[in-house]
């Protein structure tokens, strides 16, 4: 079965005037469909730049991007801005969350750039925050919830338009050691019923949940 | 998304900042409802001087001292005043062919006195022919006769204003009232015609003239047979004046052009200071581009997340510059309804009202403040990178 996200040779570069920083110096990664991927490195190490790549928020400056096989590099921003909604969720450190917004009404966010009829949004909300054991927050404001609650309801976000691939960028690092377990756990079953997981973490320990891990040290690929 | 998913969502960003919204807003409201109060009030002057001209009578003309121009300092006019009641008797005999008749016209600032009671009073000075002239009434007791006229008679007749100032309901006539150091019998009370009409108080001039020792009359009224004799009556009564006068001595007006002129002044008044207030609007919409450009900075992790949930750059900077279109619109439907307020309010005083165009307009120029303000905004918000924004501390 061909990769379902594939890297190739990404090189990317920030022009900081007088200096230019390379951030990643040709990395080829593939993810296939079903893996649990944990991407470990230190900070700077260019593990976040690589997880924005693959997750079309930036473009390389040189090197391939290809998604269910096609070569998504040159897409125009509005084509990939389509893609990220329908094939790629997004899982954030500091959760992300629109403030003073309910917890519905911020997992139906992603539907709303999609062409998924409208009187289905809140069922598919409903549904995917009572996955997260939140069906009896779903009314209240973000700024109500725990930042566990927060975390599980960014998740329900990420899941509500069925995205073949989702990226947690270090999704515990502003939580407790336990509530963090919770939300290592709900990834890891997650990842038991088909999802594509790509885990994105400085922490080696929490990079041992996922079934492979890779490692960017200055900008390259240094083992497996 | 479509247009009507990214109208709720600036509805729902709007409201999620209520304060913040509203503080936006009153910029806008303040200009609308300045431009809306300031150009009614105008118009209501406008109503007002139309209807004292109106209450004067028809068919008028006038004649006033010096040349009347924009060139002319009028203080001069009067202070040369060479009008004499012998002018009025020459266009009553000249003109008769197109006038009903001529009377002098006479104006005095004058406190009326009865008893303890005291009115400030507008003193008219006129011949006996003054009620075919103008379009007063005697609402009880009677005007003064040829005759009178002729004797200095003291006598006068009061308008209602003054009538119930002075003796409340009791019958005024042949009481004594004290003009200046001088009695003189009421004989007469006029029909109320509204406005400062009802405040006047007419006497044969010649008494006036005999009483406060002047010899000159402040201006000739003359009523046309009809609307077509005015021209010709124009031309009879200057060529009647020429006789005694020079030229520059006099000028002869009809109602209608003065009435017109006011009218041009007015509305050009009326234009010039909604512009004025118009400025406050262009204050009102900078102060939306400073709320907008904040909150774009504000909210720059939240155009990331949107981005990064598919939102494209054209969402995003749809949805920021419907947020300021909204809030301009909104400010100026509330500054409209307050202007109508203030209008409604100001009915007590003049007869204002708030005139379609500058509904239209002021709402129209709101509405393009928002577009015109609301648009660097927005193309700002729409040009964040979805992972500069993301990262944003």
């Amino acid at each position: 079965m061909p990769p379902l996200l594939k890297t190739i040779n990404v090189v990317k570069e920030y022009d900081l005037g007088d200096v230019k920083i390379q951030a990643l110096r040709g990395v080829s990664v593939e993810v296939n469909k079903g893996e649990f991927l944990a991407i470990v490195g230190k900070s700077g190490s260019g593990k976040s730049t690589l997880m924005h790549i693959m997750g079309l928020l930036d473009t390389p400056t040189s090197g391939e991007v290809i998604m269910n096989e096609i070569n998504v590099t040159n897409y125009k921003e509005k084509d990939l801005a389509r893609i990220r909604n329908k094939e790629i969720g997004f899982v954030f450190q500091s959760f992300n969350l629109l403030p003073r917004t309910s917890a519905l009404d911020n997992v139906i966010l992603p539907l709303k750039y999609s062409d998924v009829p409208r009187n289905t949004w809140r069922k598919k909300a409903e549904d995917m925050l009572n996955m997260v054991d939140l069906g009896n927050r779903m009314n209240n404001k973000s700024n109500e919830l725990s930042g566990g609650q927060k975390q599980r309801v960014a998740i329900a976000r990420a899941l509500v338009n069925e995205p073949s691939i989702i990226f947690a960028d270090e999704p515990t690092g502003n939580l407790d050691s336990k509530t963090g377990r919770e939300i290592t756990d709900l990834f890891s079953r997650l990842n038991e019923q088909g999802k594509t997981i790509i885990l994105v973490t400085h922490d080696e320990d929490l990079a041992k949940i996922a079934k492979r891990q890779i490692i960017i040290k200055d900008g390259l690929l240094n083992g497996e | 998304m479509n247009f009507l998913e990214i109208f709720r969502s600036s509805i729902l960003s709007l409201r999620a900042n209520k304060v913040r919204t509203f503080l936006t807003m009153l910029g806008v409201i303040i200009g609308v409802f300045a431009v809306l109060s300031l150009v009614s009030l105008v118009r209501g002057v406008q109503n007002f001087v139309t209807d004292q001209f109106s209450a004067l009578g028809s068919n008028l003309i006038l004649v006033a001292p010096g040349r009347v121009g924009f060139d002319q300092d009028p203080g001069l006019a009067f202070a040369n005043n060479k009008l004499t009641a012998e002018n009025v008797d020459r266009i009553n005999r000249d003109a008769s062919q197109y006038i009903i008749g001529a009377t002098p016209n006479m104006r005095l600032g004058k406190t009326i006195q009865y008893k303890t009671k005291r009115y400030l009073a507008s003193l008219v000075g006129t011949n006996s022919n003054f009620l075919s002239i103008t379009d007063l009434e005697i609402d009880y007791g009677r005007a003064f006769t040829k005759e009178e006229e002729i004797t200095d008679a003291k006598v006068l007749v009061l308008g209602p204003d003054v009538k119930n100032e002075l003796f409340g309901n009791r019958n005024p006539i042949g009481e004594k009232v004290k003009v200046g150091d001088t009695y003189m019998e009421v004989i007469g009370v006029l029909t109320s015609k509204g406005f400062n009409a009802d405040e006047r108080v007419i006497a044969p001039y010649t008494t006036l003239q005999k009483v406060f020792n002047t010899k000159n009359i402040s201006g000739i009224t003359i009523k046309a047979k009809d609307s077509d004799s005015i021209d010709k009556a124009m031309t009879e009564i200057e060529i009647a004046l020429l006789q005694d006068l020079k030229d520059d001595e006099f000028t002869v007006l009809s109602q209608k052009d003065i009435l017109s002129s006011i009218q041009s002044i007015l509305s050009i008044l009326s234009v010039g200071i909604g512009s004025v207030a118009a400025i406050s609007l262009i204050v009102g919409g900078i102060g939306i581009m400073n709320i907008m450009l904040v909150s774009v900075t504000e909210r720059i992790r939240e155009i990331g997340l949107r981005k990064a949930l598919g939102a494209t750059s054209m969402t995003i900077g749809i949805q920021f510059l419907l947020e300021s279109i909204m809030i301009s619109i909104v400010g100026g439907s509330i500054g409209i309804f307050l202007g109508f307020a203030a209008a409604f309010a100001a009915q007590s005083f003049v007869r204002a009202e708030v005139p379609l165009w500058a509904v239209l307009l002021s709402f129209l120029f709101s509405v393009l403040t928002g577009v015109i303000f609301g648009t660097y905004p927005a193309i700002q918000a729409s040009k964040k990178e979805p992972i500069e924004a993301l990262r944003y501390e």
